[in-house]
């Protein structure tokens, strides 16, 4: 399978401490990566870090083979990662339709296509952003990251704080994602889903990705040691 | 409550009844401050695309209302002087064809804010605020030490500049000029606004690290937006220039930008009519109160604290009861 992201030994800084001491992952094409780890373990910031949102004080990114460290992050968002951060966050005063449309680049993922994937929306498209639902507002960050037909998508706790109804709904979304060959690295609480829909699984601890391996390989043990499950 | 489309008739309809009362009734003073309204007007809708929809709140937007000032005023002295302007590499002459004189200002008020913009939009809050200002200032006290241009006592246009087939002496048709370039310059942002461009524009005030992780390059969206708003406010003051046929430093100082700024804050932020409205508002109390008080300027303050303070979304928000954006 081909590298899509990589990152190698990443070290950086989350305010005056340091946040991550080392941290590798990998996201091969049409693969699906849960990041795991306990609340403060450095996991958005390794995502906040790889988009070239802060800088890293060591350690190497790449995105198809290519540094892109070194890039602004607009730059790293063209090259084909669509992020769906944490706390939904849509541009709240743009309407539905215009969210989704301030984002679009050419690709396969049309204002159709994003309808048809959360009907929840299609019957929205006017409406300001402000006045959404938490769950709506989060399919709509999805949508909005899917507009800019991304290669890799990485969902920030996607499902945090909404209704069972309407995480089940993001999660079948993403399975349909998964299954049209997206490559997805996802960062959530529900490690039930995470480990069902991931084809691999990084843990970090501390800063550090600690372990790696196939979702049936995350033992008792390691969930305990690590997740603290 | 009234919807934002009839107000929006309602202020134009308003703006043109005006001088046309003013002639019926043998005020014609009238028509002066209907073409002031659309003037200001105009300058406020081009500080509104960038202090409005683009979040970047400029207190020098003056430099661009007296560059056009300027840009008007030099090239009709030139004319009228019969001097080139340059003769070498090539002869630059005056000319005192406003459909010249539109262009070259508008081309330059938006070099102008590339360049300052380029610069003052690497900063972000009270900084640009205050880049912004300095770069308006510095270019004040050029005007004011450039005797060759009238230095501190300004520059006359003795003549009022001219439209092919028009007489632009005559006070009203030189109003549906201005009102005329108003509409279009209105058309103009509204088209910008709801386009891609403006709406990563809006995006890109509501969360500018948002913007940029969707893959938009922020500062040059920015830069753009800044130089649009910098053309249209320097083709506002191509015409103050007309109207007043003088120039003055006065144009490029920072009451100017304060008053611009007021207007469009009175008016309503991110409300395409706000900034006429605005104008509206200003020279009426100008006209009216000054009148009455030479401290108008105090009641002014009062009426924007009130504005600020209880109906963010200025006098168009108040009407329509639609708030500000965020």
């Amino acid at each position: 399978m081909t590298t899509l992201l990589g990152i190698r030994g990443l070290r950086a800084w989350h305010g005056h401490s340091q946040a991550l001491f080392g941290v590798d992952l990998d996201v091969g094409e049409g693969e699906v990566v849960a990041l795991m780890g306990r609340n403060g373990m450095g996991k958005t910031t390794t995502i906040r870090t790889a988009l070239g949102l802060q800088r890293p004080c060591a350690g190497e990114v790449s995105f198809g083979g290519r540094p892109i460290v070194d890039l602004a992050p607009h730059r790293i968002a063209r090259l084909g990662i669509g992020l769906v951060p944490e706390g939904r966050r849509c541009f709240p005063n743009l309407t539905v339709r215009e969210n989704l449309v301030s984002a679009a680049r050419r690709g396969p993922w049309t204002l159709d296509r994003t309808r048809r994937l959360f009907h929840r929306l299609a019957g929205r498209m006017d409406q300001r952003a402000v006045t959404l639902s938490g769950g709506e507002q989060q399919m709509l960050a999805i949508g909005r990251a899917l507009m800019t037909n991304p290669r890799l998508l990485i969902m920030d706790e996607a499902t945090e704080g909404l209704a069972p109804l309407v995480r089940q709904e993001i999660w079948s979304a993403l399975d349909t994602l998964k299954s049209e060959g997206l490559a997805i690295l996802v960062v959530d609480k529900a490690v039930g889903q995470l480990l069902a829909m991931a084809s691999r699984c990084v843990i970090l601890e501390k800063g550090k990705s600690e372990w790696s391996g196939p979702p049936d390989a995350v033992s008792a043990d390691v969930a305990g040691r690590y997740l603290g499950l | 409550m009234i919807s934002e489309v009839r107000l929006n008739q309602t202020l134009v309809l308003l703006l043109v009844a005006v001088p046309l009362f003013g002639l019926i009734v043998d005020q014609p003073y009238l028509v002066t401050l209907a073409t002031r309204v659309a003037i200001l007007g105009m300058a406020g809708v081009g500080l509104n695309l960038a202090l409005g929809y683009g979040g970047l709140v400029s207190f020098g937007h003056a430099a661009y209302f007296g560059a056009g000032g300027y840009v008007a005023g030099i090239l009709a002295h030139h004319a009228l002087n019969v001097e080139p302007i340059a003769d070498w590499p090539i002869l630059i002459s005056g000319t005192t064809e406003m459909l010249i004189i539109w262009p070259l200002a508008m081309l330059f008020g938006a070099a102008l804010a590339v360049a300052i913009g380029a610069l003052s939009l690497r900063t972000s809050g009270v900084y640009f605020i205050m880049i912004t200002l300095a770069f308006a200032q510095m270019l004040f006290y050029f005007a004011i030490s450039w005797p060759s241009y009238g230095g501190e006592d300004g520059l006359p246009i003795y003549v009022r500049n001219r439209f092919p087939g028009l007489n632009t002496f005559d006070p009203l048709t030189f109003f549906c000029i201005c009102l005329a370039l108003l509409m279009l310059v209105l058309w103009v942002t509204s088209r910008v606004v709801g386009s891609r461009f403006g709406l990563a524009l809006q995006a890109a005030r509501q969360n500018a690290e948002r913007t940029t992780s969707v893959g938009i390059d922020i500062f040059r969206i920015r830069l753009t937006a800044f130089a649009l708003s910098g053309a249209m406010t320097a083709l506002a003051g191509a015409l103050y220039a007309d109207l007043n046929r003088f120039v003055s430093p006065s144009m490029l100082s920072w009451h100017t930008s304060g008053e611009i700024m007021i207007l469009v804050i009175l008016g309503g932020v991110t409300r395409l009519y706000g900034p006429v409205a605005g104008a509206g508002c200003f020279v009426l109390l100008e006209q009216f109160l000054g009148g009455l008080t030479e401290h108008w300027q105090f009641w002014l303050g009062l009426m924007l604290v009130g504005v600020v303070l209880f109906a963010k979304g200025g006098i168009v928000g108040l009407l329509t009861r639609r708030p500000a954006d965020a």
